[in-house]
């Protein structure tokens, strides 16, 4: 029996789900057993045409090129897999989405015009249909194994959709947002990184972007009425999963709410 | 001979980011030679602006997953000295304990399963580990070990959490840190068996001519802090480093180009750390060095595989010297005060990524917050090397089948282990429509 054949594809994103396939150190000999690595440029200079069974998708779109190439990639593909807060909502390169292209452009490169990028970082899922999306920043190695795993043995994979505040009881960790006022983003966010940052003494920041059924205005008003400034919640919402739509729209309304405050005084 | 032959490597494998080179030869002599960066601008800089300074480490961070200390580091380093707060020793010991464990994990992988294959006919991870099961088993314990380190320290891997301007967030526990002896003294071993491996690895002969830049410190071989030292004999403070190393635009490549005082191409990262911190190493990494014959001196792009390996070495065993000396105690931080109307405030840092010298700097308003930012990473700075490097390997041999001249220029550019996500925000992307080949690849 021929082994199902994987591939890994990278778009605007900085390696690091990518590293996370390559850090199942101790699963990776068994998994190079179960699937021929037909296409993963990180790691092989061999390179086949295709079709593959299970495509891995790093990054988000961020140029026409790309937006042709995801295509093809999902022709190619029997099983798209998106992983990492990139692919599954824009990435910390989403931050654009809010601001001016051109003024980037012109700050960062001496000859602008030779940089052809479109105004917003989007999502896979915007461009093609997306099988599993894996999100995570960067994705959850115990997560990357489950998927693989359910993907090998045809069955659907179990991933949580509730969110971090669960992990951080199950982890008897203490609430760092009542016990000791910290901004997070815990309540909306979705479990996978097993409340990492609570537990090491700070706020969550959004890495695995906003959980099922979030409530984030509920979370942001708490925190401006517990003295936290609008500016700095704003950028609780805006980092690497700002284009998540929950956190984008929530985003978008504390700084409108901040503007008003601004003309009032 | 072919009058007119393009060598063209449409995507390069076994590199961070997506890359290809296009070498362009005439009648046997180079007649251009391009690094292409397929790597979409992601305008860190741009967004930075009206960022609070405390966030600099974590947004910083995504620029790299292979490297992320490295620029969470370099950003505290810079934030640290725009305030002029002094971190505690607690803080510099923990903060190069976890740069220790990024350095084992990019030197272990990248010696492993992304440089080895050329030394041993092979294309990739999937038949290196049938070929050589035993040296990919080696090298993945060793990549384990570097992971576990920063778990320890960092909270995870791949962007860590613990990091923040001051210092941490939280101390590890003291068992946890413990924990990590048994771990360290098996990875020596392994680290050690790899260097002998690698020094034996036959590479071509080539000696490179260029400029060596690094860090170098008061004690210590360079990583979390220092001054810059070259070749050369310049000296000057990281405050200094725009003045010398200077971005600029070239004709050939539209990519930007970093010259040392205005002229000079260069060279950071291991080969430009050992040339001028060998006399730091100690232990069984200076008796490493001495074993593999590397002299004083490697000039040979294709033994950097050596000097990572020894490198490695060296990250074990300060992180042994420092997890037997820690004894849990300390401020996990130091706060960074702003809004002390003080005005505009600059500051620089810069410390060695695993690939050279990352360089920071952020102008700063009275509140903190980021008005001006700049980002030099390690892989921009070596590309004026690496594309004089590659036309001496075109040159070198220009009767050789295609096929065998595209393979040693994509070994001479895996040799520098670039980071072409990294390198990306000052390498301008082909024009639309150029860059086709990028679109074929697997296809």
């Amino acid at each position: 029996m021929s082994r199902p054949t994987l591939a890994v594809w990278k778009f605007a994103s900085c390696d690091g789900c990518q590293l996370t396939l390559l850090n199942c150190e101790d699963e990776l000999t068994d998994l190079l057993r179960a699937l021929d690595v037909a296409y993963f440029p990180e790691a092989t200079r061999a390179a086949s045409p295709g079709p593959f069974d299970i495509s891995l998708v790093e990054g988000s779109i961020t140029t026409p090129a790309d937006a042709e190439r995801i295509v093809e990639v999902r022709r190619l593909s029997r099983c798209l897999v998106t992983i990492g807060a990139c692919a599954t909502s824009g990435g910390i390169q989403a931050l654009r989405n809010t601001a001016d292209v051109d003024e980037y452009r012109r700050l960062v490169y001496p000859r602008p015009d030779l940089v052809a990028v479109l105004d917003r970082s989007t999502p896979i899922a915007t461009h093609v249909t997306v099988d599993v999306e894996l999100p995570g920043c960067p994705v959850d190695r115990h997560q990357l194994l489950e998927v693989i795993d359910a993907l090998l043995h045809d069955r659907r994979p179990r991933l949580p959709t509730y969110g971090v505040c669960v992990e951080c009881r199950r982890a008897e960790a203490a609430c760092v947002l009542v016990s000791r006022g910290l901004a997070c983003l815990g309540p909306v966010t979705r479990a996978g990184c097993g409340a990492l940052c609570p537990r090491h003494g700070r706020g969550c920041y959004g890495c695995f972007g906003p959980q099922e059924a979030a409530n984030p205005s509920a979370l942001s008003d708490r925190l401006v009425a517990e003295g936290t400034p609008r500016r700095d919640v704003v950028h609780l919402f805006r980092t690497v999963t700002a284009g998540a739509e929950p956190f984008r729209r929530e985003a978008a309304r504390q700084e409108e709410a901040r503007q008003e405050e601004a003309d009032r005084s | 001979m072919r009058p007119v032959d393009v060598v063209r490597v449409a995507a390069l494998a076994r590199v961070e980011g997506e890359g290809g080179v296009t070498v362009r030869m005439d009648g046997g002599r180079v007649t251009d030679v391009e690094l292409r960066v397929f790597e979409p601008p992601r305008f860190f800089e741009a967004f930075l602006r009206g960022r609070a300074a405390a966030e600099a480490p974590d947004l910083t961070a995504r620029i790299c997953g292979i490297c992320p200390v490295a620029y969470q580091l370099s950003a505290c380093a810079a934030v640290e000295h725009a305030t002029g707060v002094e971190v505690p020793d607690t803080v510099r010991r923990l903060r190069r304990l976890l740069y220790c464990g990024e350095w084992i994990q990019s030197h272990a992988l990248h010696v492993h399963l992304l440089h080895a294959p050329d030394y041993l006919g092979c294309e990739g991870v999937s038949d290196l580990s049938a070929a050589h099961p035993g040296l990919v088993a080696r090298g993945l314990r060793l990549k384990q070990t570097g992971n576990r380190v920063l778990e320890t320290v960092g909270g995870r891997s791949v962007h860590p959490v613990t990091v923040r301007v001051g210092g941490f967030h939280a101390l590890p526990s003291l068992a946890a840190v413990k924990a990590l002896r048994p771990v360290l003294a098996k990875a020596l071993d392994d680290a050690l068996a790899t260097v002998r491996l690698v020094s034996g690895f036959d590479v071509p002969d080539l000696e490179h001519p260029h400029e060596y830049l690094a860090l170098r410190s008061g004690t210590g071989y360079p990583m979390e802090t220092g001054d810059v030292v070259t070749s050369g004999g310049s000296a000057f403070p990281v405050t200094d480093y725009g003045q010398h190393v200077v971005e600029e635009q070239v004709a050939h490549s539209h990519a930007l180009h970093a010259r040392l005082d205005g002229q000079r191409p260069f060279v950071v990262g291991p080969l430009a750390r050992y040339a001028l911190n060998a006399d730091r190493l100690t232990g069984a990494a200076a008796g490493a060095a001495r074993e593999a014959g590397l002299g004083a001196v490697c000039r040979n792009p294709y033994r950097s595989i050596v000097v990572r390996a020894v490198e490695t070495v060296y990250a074990v065993e300060e992180a042994q010297r420092i997890v037997d000396d820690w004894d849990g105690e300390g401020p996990a931080f130091v706060d960074v005060p702003f809004g002390e109307g003080r005005g505009t405030l600059t500051g620089h840092g810069a410390t060695e990524a695993p690939r050279g010298v990352l360089y920071h700097r952020y102008t700063l308003a009275d509140d903190g917050t980021i008005t001006d930012a700049v980002i030099v990473p390690p892989t921009s700075q070596n590309l004026a090397s690496i594309e004089a490097d590659l036309r001496t390997v075109a040159e070198a041999d220009p009767d050789l089948p295609f096929e065998e001249i595209t393979r040693r220029c994509e070994a001479m550019v895996r040799a520098y282990d670039p980071c072409i996500s990294c390198a990306t925000h000052c390498v301008t992307v082909l024009p639309s429509g150029e860059d086709s080949d990028h679109e074929k690849a697997g296809g």
